[in-house]
C-alpha cells in the first residue's frame, strides 16, 4: 500500500489523476474500519488531511459553500444556525470522537445509504462539488447516489465541497436506532420548508438502496399547504393530510429486511418519521409567522 | 508533484509529538493505525486496542487537542502533528484529578476502558468545567465499559469536576 499525502488542492488532484486507484481518506472513520478489518487493501490511499483548502467554508452567491473536510463538530458548532437539518443529523453521529473526525465530504463519498449526512442535504437540495485536474463540476446530491455505496464520481475525482442554500425555513431530522449514540440508522427521514419558494424537501436514509427524496409527498404536501393558503396565514393542516403526507414518504421508500430491521418496520417507522417531523416544523412555522 | 510525501515504498518513518515529547517510529506500514504506532512501535499501552472500528473508545486519544479514536487515525495522518494519549494525563505517583476521581468513586472494575474513559472525560472537563449527568452520558457514549454500569463512572465525573473547581 502507498500512502500518499498532498499538502494543497491542487497536489491532491494531480496525485489522484496519476493514481486513480488511491482511495481518499480524510477523518477514517468509514475508511479505517475497512483497513482494519482486512475488508479492503487498496493499492494506495491519499490522505486529505493536511489540505488546509478542504477545511474552509464561505459563502458564494447566497450559498454556502462547505469544504468536504468539516467535521461534524464543526457543521454542528459553526454551521447550527445556517444548517440547522444538517446540525441535527450530525448531532446524531456516531459520538464525539466520530464527530471530531468524521466529514460530510466522507459520508458521500463512501454513500452509504445510511450515511446521516444524505437525507438533510436531499431535502435541502444540496449539490456536490466534484473536481478532478482537469477541472471541477457540481452535481445535484439528488442524482449523486446511484446505488449501494455508489456515487457518480469517476475515479480521477476527488469531492471538494458540498453547496446548499442557507435555511430557508424550518428544518427537522429524526433517526430510528436501538440508542441515541453510536448508532447506524434503522432508517432516518428528513425534512426542509422553503417559506418562500413554497416547498418542501425531503430525505429518507437507510430504506433504499440509496438516500432517496420522496417526491410524490413533496408535492403532494406543497399542494396542500398552498390549496389552503397556510404558506402565508400558517394555521392547523389537515391531520389527514399530514397521514398522507407519511404514507407517500413510506411509498417512496425502497427498503430491504437486514440485520438492523425488516422493509415493514422500516416503512412504518418512516410514515411515523414523516408525520412528526412535519409536525414539529410546521409548529416551528406557526411560532415564527 | 510538489510538497507532499510519495515514499517509493510502503514503509515509512513518521515523526510528531507524543505528550509533549517529539517521537519517530520506523518501518510504519501504510495501512497502520496511529493506536497500533503508539502501541507496538512507541510502547504506550494506555490506549487499548479493542474493537478496531471506533465503537468502543478504549483507545481514545487527543490529536491536536480534538478527542478521537486512535484506531481510526491513520499513522500517517499523524505526521506533525500532537498526540496526547493516557500516559499524559497524569504521571507516575502524581494522578490527574480526573483519575484520582475514578479511583475514589469505585469508577474502575477490570479497567480495560479506563484510560479512554479519563481521556474522554478529561476532554468532557476542559469544555465543560460543570457538566450535568445528561452532558456526561452525552461525552461519554462513544466509551463502552462492559463491567460497571456506568453509574460510578458518571460519579466519578461529576467528583472530578468538584476537585477540579476546588483546586481552581
Amino acid at each position: 500500500m502507498e500512502f500518499l499525502q498532498p499538502t494543497t488542492w491542487t497536489e491532491a488532484l494531480e496525485m489522484k489523476a496519476a493514481h486513480p486507484e488511491a482511495l481518499p481518506i480524510a477523518g477514517g472513520t468509514d475508511v479505517m474500519v475497512e483497513i482494519n478489518f482486512d475488508r479492503q487493501r487498496p493499492a494506495a490511499v491519499i490522505d486529505l488531511t493536511k489540505v488546509a483548502e478542504l477545511e474552509e467554508w464561505g459563502t458564494e452567491n447566497g450559498m454556502l459553500r462547505v469544504g468536504a473536510g468539516v467535521t461534524y463538530s464543526r457543521i454542528i458548532e459553526e454551521l447550527g444556525g445556517r444548517l440547522p437539518g444538517l446540525a441535527m443529523a450530525s448531532r446524531t453521529v456516531g459520538s464525539p470522537q466520530i464527530r471530531n473526525r468524521g466529514t460530510v465530504g466522507g459520508n458521500l463519498g463512501s454513500a452509504s445509504p445510511a450515511g446521516d449526512a444524505h437525507p438533510p442535504l436531499l431535502s435541502s437540495g444540496a449539490l456536490v462539488e466534484l473536481a478532478s485536474a482537469s477541472g471541477s463540476r457540481r452535481v445535484p446530491v439528488r442524482e449523486f447516489f446511484v446505488g449501494p455505496k455508489r456515487n457518480a464520481m469517476r475515479n480521477d475525482e476527488l469531492i471538494a465541497a458540498f453547496l446548499v442554500e442557507p435555511t430557508r425555513g424550518p428544518e427537522q431530522f429524526s433517526k430510528v436506532g436501538t440508542r441515541n449514540a453510536m448508532v447506524i440508522a434503522v432508517c432516518s427521514f428528513a425534512i426542509a420548508l422553503d417559506v418562500e419558494r413554497k416547498r418542501v424537501g425531503t430525505g429518507i436514509g437507510s430504506a433504499g438502496p440509496t438516500p432517496l427524496a420522496a417526491i410524490d409527498a413533496e408535492e403532494f404536501m406543497a399542494g396542500v399547504l398552498d390549496e389552503s393558503g397556510l404558506w402565508e396565514r400558517p394555521a392547523d393542516v389537515d391531520p389527514n393530510a399530514v397521514a398522507r403526507f407519511g404514507e407517500l414518504v413510506a411509498a417512496a421508500a425502497r427498503p430491504i429486511d437486514d440485520v438492523r430491521g425488516t422493509a415493514a418496520y422500516r416503512r412504518h417507522a418512516l410514515a411515523v418519521l414523516a408525520r412528526r417531523t412535519f409536525t414539529w416544523a410546521w409548529d416551528e412555522r406557526r411560532r415564527s409567522a | 508533484m510538489g510538497m507532499g510525501r510519495t515514499p517509493p515504498v510502503g514503509l515509512m518513518r513518521i515523526t510528531c509529538t507524543v505528550n509533549g515529547k517529539q517521537v519517530s517510529a520506523d518501518d510504519v506500514w501504510a495501512g497502520e493505525s496511529l493506536l497500533y504506532v503508539l502501541r507496538e512501535r512507541l510502547g504506550l499501552f494506555g490506549s487499548k486496542n479493542a474493537c478496531e472500528q471506533g465503537e468502543c473508545g478504549s483507545c481514545s486519544v487527543y490529536l491536536d487537542g480534538k478527542l478521537v479514536c486512535a484506531c481510526l487515525v491513520l499513522g500517517g495522518q499523524a505526521e506533525g502533528r500532537e498526540i496526547v494519549t493516557v500516559e499524559g494525563i497524569g504521571s507516575d505517583g502524581a494522578l490527574h484529578a480526573v483519575q484520582e476521581a475514578f479511583v475514589e468513586a469505585g469508577a474502575v472494575q477490570c479497567g480495560f476502558c479506563t484510560p479512554g474513559l479519563i481521556v474522554a472525560a478529561h476532554d468532557l472537563l476542559n469544555r465543560i468545567p460543570e457538566p450535568s449527568t445528561v452532558q456526561i452520558r452525552e461525552a461519554l457514549a462513544g466509551n463502552i465499559c462492559r463491567c460497571t454500569g456506568y453509574a460510578k463512572i458518571i460519579d466519578a465525573v461529576h467528583l472530578a469536576a468538584r476537585g477540579l473547581a476546588q483546586s481552581r
